[in-house]
């Protein structure tokens, strides 16, 4: 295979391990222009994260295009209402964009919030906004006073960032929301479980583990989210985050205000899991049994699904894969989920990660795997083939370059349709890639009468 | 229950879109420019809409979908984005090494006003578009029209840039309009079965619905090549299908390369496939070979064969605006009463006249929104059901909801396969949307049907 020529500035966001001689990756940098990346915008990053909450409206605030490309994509589900899963747009034209959009998103909110009486409004700036400078904030503060409902400015204005700097809107507009709701019935052990969005019903899952551990849920940020739930939030005695990036802001804020200290818990793989329990067990050291109860539930459920484990490992032993997908924090958990069913990865990277998280990804993983900042399909598709993976992790544009090259592939974005977090979703996590890993058609590639 | 946010009572909504019917510019854009060959698409912009663009694209084709981005930034964002695309074309060129490079506009860069031509040019100027390579663009303001302005827009683009005009040859021009790959190879396939020389374009077959070969190509084998584009300007005629995708570029080549132009429904359903072909037969002064009669004579009989079951089933149409007109006559052909149309694409009053004028004897029953939403067309299904639908894969919450029988068609379909190889254009194409209403009718009537009434034979 020709080598590609690499992005002279992007040579220090690649590291292949077996060439390069000091480990220093340029990362947490906005993408090149002219760069086929895989990334996308602060607004996509905010809505990640607050979408989620399924009684609230969530107006996106800007041309058509950005509240339609992101109508009900994201698996994030909801035991109640399903208002979150509509798609409402102050579908800015040109006379907004010269006169600007304020009296529409006031009439639009209006009207909204009479038809669904929701319990609170998130308003979305979009790129468009920032520059035609409405005054967003002051729109939804009258809004709110009318109404007598909390309506929450999002600055997610798309170029002022990275998905990243979403995340962080996002947080400010829930802190905003945190602290306002009645707390006098909730325990001492208790918890909010931050970043964790319910795809798939995994939200449903991990909370049902503390519950049986005798620990009380307070809210879910975000998934299956209630409004009321958010404004009780401060009522928790521990704020246990997932995932690197999403809702650290807002464990750092809530410590701050609240002095609600944090720990950060992956849900993803075995033994990330039962360490999150354990650690999250640990911290209630006065709650006698708590220890116990842990344990048994561990047990039982690694009892429950590590038979088929073992089986699955059988025929993946040795098996190759790469893994591209947006948080760092992810990567470093399928790298040892991988490693449980026998796989080995070949090439790990993230939209996303810092230097920190790519140091931690070296060390995780082999001496010859390459790592990647930011990547485009050229350098994926030639590592891939260079590494001889025989299975992709990665997004929606991931897939069917993965498929193009003959390879299996394993949706861990949102697009994923099964719980993969728990105990329970390794096997889901599992039996998807053997599936893929081992299905026919990639042999059917060659004519063979 | 998905939809229990739809409200029965219908009030007029000025300042809010719910649920749309359309999506923005540079999708639409960023489509035509696959559509030729070597051709990377370029997106002026935040990296946030090109990222949506090609996700939804993807989630459409299940193919990869390649462009670029400006990537601004806040600085871009205040002083313009004049250095990123110089920067961004410079390193596609080195990097990714396309033929083409389709740079369109996004709300962002128009609103800050980027001279597009300027930039390209000075790239020009600075050396950084390589010998025999070349850069294009069009304007694709989002506030503006929706996606398939943004077709439109692309399609003119390659007309503006590229057409010559040059001593005639016998060719004929084939603009397919806002369709699926294989509805773009169907149009050929019937030109070239009429013994016509024609240039298409722009031309996604091959680039959106790719073999699996083991090997990814960035640039796949399809679309129509600059060299075909120059040549266009000679052609003996133009065929623009669709006024809204098509016109624009046709009558821009008329005007470039005085190239005559015959704008037409797109060829969907009987009528508008024989307006076709007799069209390309008049303009290229050739025969309508027997295979193609063959082929409407079958269709012929096989509406015939199940016309029973298709007269007076109430259709309700959520779709694009050329989409829109070229179905309701096909439907109307087959005795249905295509009584409910929406389209999110403003697409005026001219438009809504043609429409109403072919559907004046639906009498009271007719009820059409452009643009509108599918929230309000989920209204009028409360008011009143259908026996059919038809749009794209947002219409299934209604279809659940209201549990009618639907029929997948037009752009984005997220969850079925079939668009990238069955056309729906042509004599075959209205043969497969026919089976594929009737499926869906007689599903339903077998499903709700007694036992007594359950028969074998239909
Ligand atoms: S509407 Fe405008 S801002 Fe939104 S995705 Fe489309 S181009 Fe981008
Ligand atoms: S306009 Fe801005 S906010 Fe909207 S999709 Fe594009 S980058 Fe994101």
């Amino acid at each position: 295979m020709r080598t590609i020529p690499l992005l002279r500035e992007r040579e220090k966001q690649i590291f292949d391990k077996a060439g390069n001689g000091t480990f220093e990756m340029a990362c947490d940098r906005h993408s090149l222009a002219g760069s086929v990346s895989q990334r996308a915008c602060v607004f996509c990053g905010s809505r990640v994260v607050l979408y989620p909450i399924a009684d609230a409206l969530h107006l996106v605030h800007g041309p058509i295009g950005c509240a339609a490309y992101t109508w009900d994509i994201r698996g994030a589900l909801s035991s109640g209402p399903q208002l979150h899963r509509m798609s409402f747009s102050t579908d800015l034209g040109e006379r907004e964009v010269i006169f600007g959009g304020e009296p529409r998103l006031y009439k639009a909110l209006c009207e909204l919030i009479a038809t669904y009486r929701p319990k609170a409004a998130f308003v979305y700036s979009t790129c468009i906004v920032g520059i035609i400078g409405d005054d967003v904030a002051a729109v939804c503060r009258r809004v709110a006073r009318e109404q007598g409902i909390p309506v929450l400015p999002v600055h997610s204005e798309g170029f002022k960032g990275t998905k990243k700097d979403g995340y962080k809107a996002a947080c400010d507009a829930l802190f905003s929301l945190v602290g306002t709701g009645d707390i006098t019935d909730i325990a001492a052990v208790s918890i909010n479980i931050l970043g964790e969005f319910n795809i798939g019903g995994e939200a449903w899952m991990i909370r049902q583990y503390y519950e049986r551990m005798g620990v009380q849920v307070v809210s879910v940020l975000t998934g299956d989210g209630r409004v009321d739930d958010v404004r009780r939030a401060h009522g928790a005695t521990l704020n246990v985050v997932q995932c690197s990036g999403a809702m650290t802001f807002l464990a750092e804020q809530m410590k701050e205000r609240y002095g609600i200290p944090y720990i950060r818990a992956s849900y993803f793989g075995i033994e990330d899991t039962a360490q999150a329990l354990y650690d999250v067990a640990a911290h209630f050291p006065d709650d006698p049994g708590i220890r116990e109860r842990t344990e048994t539930l561990v047990r039982d459920e690694v009892a429950a699904v590590m038979p088929e484990l073992r089986h699955i490992r059988g025929d993946l032993e040795g098996k190759r894969a790469a893994v591209y997908v947006g948080g760092a924090f992810k990567v470093f958990s399928l790298i040892k989920a991988l490693r449980l069913i026998g796989m080995r990865v070949v090439l790990a990277g993230s939209q996303t990660g810092n230097a920190d998280d790519y140091a931690h990804m070296r060390a995780l993983c082999d001496p010859d795997t390459v790592i990647l900042d930011d990547a485009n399909p050229l350098e994926l598709s030639r590592f891939v083939i260079e590494k001889q993976a025989d299975l992709f992790i990665g997004g929606v544009k991931e897939r069917p370059i993965a498929y193009k090259l003959g390879l299996g592939f394993c949706d861990h974005n949102h697009e994923r349709k099964t719980p993969l977090a728990g105990f329970e979703g390794m096997l889901h996590f599992a039996k998807e890639v053997h599936l893929t890993v081992t299905s026919p058609v990639w042999a059917l590639l060659r004519r063979t009468p | 229950m998905l939809l229990r946010h739809t409200n029965a009572e219908i009030k007029e909504r000025k300042a809010l879109t719910v649920n749309p019917a359309k999506t923005c510019q540079p999708i639409g854009a960023m489509y035509a420019a696959l559509g030729v060959h070597g051709c990377l698409p370029h997106s002026h912009g935040s990296q946030g809409c090109y990222a949506y663009h090609r996700s939804t694209l993807t989630r459409h084709y299940k193919e990869p979908v390649m462009a670029a981005t400006s990537a601004f930034t806040e600085g871009a964002s205040v002083f313009g984005g004049q250095a990123n695309l110089l920067q961004a074309i410079d390193n596609i060129f080195t990097v990714y090494e396309p033929e083409v490079i389709a740079v369109h506009t996004t709300c962002l860069s128009e609103t800050i006003g980027d001279d597009i031509p300027q930039i390209v040019n000075k790239a020009k100027a600075d050396g950084k578009i390589p010998e025999g390579k070349y850069v294009f663009h069009a304007n694709t303001p989002s506030y503006i029209g929706s996606h398939v302005t943004g077709f439109a827009n692309m399609t003119k683009a390659m007309v503006d840039y590229f057409a010559e005009s040059g001593p005639r040859s016998r060719t004929v021009n084939l603009i397919p309009g806002f369709v699926e790959p294989a509805d773009m190879a169907e149009i050929r396939r019937l030109a070239t079965g009429m013994g016509v020389a024609s240039i298409l374009f722009p031309d996604t077959a091959r680039v959106l619905n790719g073999p699996l070969t083991g090997k990814y190509r960035m640039f796949p084998e399809g679309g129509v090549t600059i060299d075909q584009l120059r040549q266009s300007g000679t052609s003996i005629g133009t065929i623009a299908l669709g006024v809204m995708a098509s016109a624009p570029a046709g009558l821009a080549m008329d005007s470039k390369c005085k190239v005559p132009c015959k704008v037409l429904n797109l060829p969907i359903g009987l009528h508008d496939t024989d307006l076709f072909v007799d069209t390309l037969r008049r303009m290229a002064g050739v025969n309508v070979p027997e295979t193609i009669d063959l082929e409407r004579g079958q269709l012929v009989d096989a509406i015939s064969d199940w016309h029973p079951y298709l007269h007076g089933k109430r259709v309700g149409l959520v779709g694009d605006p050329d989409q829109l007109l070229a179905l309701s006559r096909f439907l109307i052909a087959l005795d249905m009463r295509p009584v409910y149309l929406v389209t999110g694409s403003p697409a005026g009053k001219k438009f809504e006249e043609s429409l109403r004028d072919t559907l004046s004897d639906m009498g009271d029953d007719l009820r059409i929104a452009v643009p509108g939403d599918m929230y309000l067309f989920h209204q009028w299904i409360k008011d009143r059901p259908v026996d059919l639908l038809m749009g794209n894969t947002y219409m299934k919450y209604i279809a659940r909801d209201d549990d009618i029988p639907f029929v997948r068609c037009g752009f984005p379909i997220l969850d079925r396969m079939g668009h990238s190889y069955f056309p729906t254009v042509g004599y075959r194409g209205a043969l497969r949307l026919l089976e594929k209403m009737l499926d869906a009718l007689l599903d339903r009537k077998e499903r709700d049907s007694s036992d007594i009434e359950f028969e074998l034979v239909l």
